[in-house]
Formats: structure tokens, C-alpha cells, sequence
């Protein structure tokens, strides 16, 4: 347990671009160009092996588009540039966060229309329920009631 | 609400959800599969040796006026050896041209592939450090391109081609795409 316990903590405390160590060859002068090819490599999916991005992957093609876009950032191109590189080529599929437009409007609107039509049931059973527990009493329930509460407070009374 | 209805509520959602899955499996989805955003546009620049000669250049340009196929293969491409048959078949049944690119592969390897299996190919670009197939957004071979005589990509095939494959899909395309007269 103490050992399972050991490894969950070391696993949460390791840091999302530790696989990034491999990739100590690109170096940068400014450390901003720096940070910006990771991101970029980060966001970017293997097209090899897909559940993997740029900078984690080991695959051939994976090198090579590292490579390219190390040289594109080294002659100056900006991040959006390298991103339209890409998806000029390999399209929308190579970035991990799709656009939005309207062939991915399922995507991004998808969960929130699910969750509004969960919504509506949801409300319209709970409202049900309350409608049911207020139904009124009929003239001869008030007439019991009222003795029934009448009883219990002379009963109080009694006792005190 | 009726009761029936309110009890046959279970049974519809299921309909719909088995409806979506038998969907799904019959529209032969391969998850492998990524759209080119390349179709409609045209062949990239480049200008590459060829596999028979480090001094023979090919450009873009020397391509021109010509409906081919552009087969993207490797000799340590597994399924570009399963293919090679029909690439061959083809060739030789004259239905269309097929250029080669080959990609991050040895020239002497490629060479003696062709020699012993046979050469589809009219033109073989030789793109050793996979900077062109880059461009054409090649993620593995083999890929195969449907270019007509301007330059521009019709289709592209990601996987081995098959006879089913050429019939169905391509020759009519390539029909269309063919001078008339």
C-alpha cells in the first residue's frame, strides 16, 4: 500500500514535458523562441504514431517535422507561421485543439447541447415531483387535519 | 404520458445508439485514414535526383501534361512490397503512368528492388531526406497521389493500392481527367 501510495505521488510530481529531455540538440538564444518551439511541438500530434505529439514521439517523421520546424524558427518564422506549415500539409488533424468551424462545430458545441437537453428532462422531472407534493387537500382532510393538530397541542398543553 | 410509451423510452434509446454503431461499422471508418488537405491543390516545388542517377534532376515542371500516379514507396515499406504486384500489373496494362517517389530509402536498395520485382514506375524521384514527401504531407508509405496534366492532386490513397481500389475508384476519375478526342 505504502509503495503503491510512493508511486502514485512520484507519478502526479513528474513534469508534462519530462520526455522533452531527449531534445536537448535544439537550442535556441532566446529562451522565449525556446519556449515557443516546445509549445509548438507539444500541440502538435505524430501523424505515425497518433496518440503521440512531436515532442514525444520517436517515429522518423516525427525527427524530420522536429527538425523542420527547428530550422523554419531558426531563419525567424513565427509559431503561426510553422502552425500554417503544417496544416497546409497534414491538415486540421496534426493539431491536437481543433478549430472551430463549422465542420467541428459537433466538437465544441456537442457537450454543451447534451448537457442542455439533460438539463430540460432534469427540470421537467423535478417539477413533476413538487406538483405531486402540493396537491391540495380537500375540504374534509383540512377539517382532520386541523383536529388531528388541535389534538397534539391540547395533548402539549397537557403535559406541561 | 401513456404508459406503453413511457416503457418503450429504454427501447428507442437503444434503437438509436445500435442505429449509430451499425452506421459506423458499415461505412468501413478507418481511424488511420486522415483527409489531404492537399486535394485541389497543386504538386509541391521541388527538384530531386533520380533513383537511377544522382545527376539526372527532376522538377515539378517536367511533370506537366500528363494524367500519372504518384506511388510514395520504400524498400522498408512492408506494404510497398504487398502493392508492388499491382503497381507492376498496372503499369503494364498501360491504363496509367505511375511515378515513383522514393522515400528515406538507399539508392542501391531501390534499385535492386526494381531489378528484381520489376519497374512500374516512368519516372523514379529519388527523395532521400524525405523533404519533398514533407510537403506533400506524406505520414507513411505507401501513399499514392492521383496528379492531372496541371499539376493538381485529384486523390490520395493512403495504404497499398489494390485492382479493387484502381477500378472503382481511380480509373473512373483518371477517365474524367484524360484529354478527350
Amino acid at each position: 500500500m505504502r509503495h503503491l501510495l510512493l508511486t502514485l505521488i512520484l507519478l502526479l510530481n513528474l513534469p508534462p514535458g519530462l520526455h522533452a529531455a531527449t531534445l536537448a540538440e535544439y537550442t535556441f538564444d532566446e529562451p522565449d523562441k525556446a519556449e515557443d518551439f516546445r509549445d509548438i511541438i507539444e500541440e502538435m500530434r505524430c501523424l505515425v504514431c497518433q496518440n503521440e505529439s512531436l515532442a514525444g514521439s520517436n517515429a522518423e517523421l516525427a525527427i524530420d517535422l522536429r527538425n523542420e520546424i527547428y530550422e523554419m524558427m531558426k531563419s525567424g518564422q513565427e509559431k503561426q507561421d510553422i502552425i500554417n506549415f503544417m496544416v497546409a500539409r497534414y491538415g486540421d488533424f496534426v493539431l491536437y485543439s481543433p478549430p472551430l468551424k463549422p465542420t467541428t462545430y459537433p466538437i465544441w458545441f456537442g457537450p454543451l447541447i447534451v448537457f442542455l437537453i439533460g438539463g430540460v428532462v432534469l427540470f421537467r422531472i423535478l417539477r413533476r415531483k413538487n406538483v405531486t407534493r402540493e396537491t391540495e387537500l380537500s375540504a374534509e382532510e383540512e377539517q382532520r387535519l386541523n383536529r388531528l393538530l388541535n389534538q397534539s397541542n391540547d395533548q402539549r398543553d397537557a403535559d406541561q | 404520458m401513456n404508459r406503453y410509451l413511457r416503457y418503450s423510452i429504454p427501447l428507442l434509446v437503444f434503437v438509436l445508439i445500435a442505429s449509430f454503431l451499425a452506421w459506423g461499422l458499415k461505412r468501413d471508418y478507418n481511424p488511420r485514414h486522415i483527409p489531404s488537405p492537399l486535394i485541389g491543390k497543386s504538386i509541391p516545388d521541388f527538384e530531386l535526383p533520380t533513383v537511377e542517377s544522382p545527376d539526372t534532376l527532376v522538377k515539378t515542371s517536367d511533370l506537366q501534361g500528363r494524367v500519372y500516379l504518384l506511388n510514395v514507396w520504400a524498400t522498408w515499406c512492408v506494404s510497398c512490397r504487398a502493392e508492388h504486384e499491382t503497381l507492376v500489373h498496372l503499369s503494364r496494362s498501360g491504363k496509367v503512368e505511375i511515378v515513383g517517389l522514393n522515400w528515406k530509402d538507399e539508392r542501391d536498395k531501390a534499385r535492386a528492388w526494381l531489378s528484381q520485382l520489376g519497374d512500374p514506375y516512368t519516372i523514379n524521384i529519388f527523395d532521400k531526406k524525405g523533404r519533398t514527401a514533407i510537403d506533400l504531407g506524406v505520414y507513411g508509405a505507401p501513399e499514392t497521389f492521383l496528379v492531372d496534366s496541371k499539376g493538381v492532386i485529384h486523390y490520395k490513397h493512403a495504404g497499398p493500392m489494390t485492382m479493387e481500389l484502381f477500378n472503382e475508384t481511380l480509373l473512373p476519375l483518371i477517365e474524367d481527367l484524360k484529354p478527350r478526342g
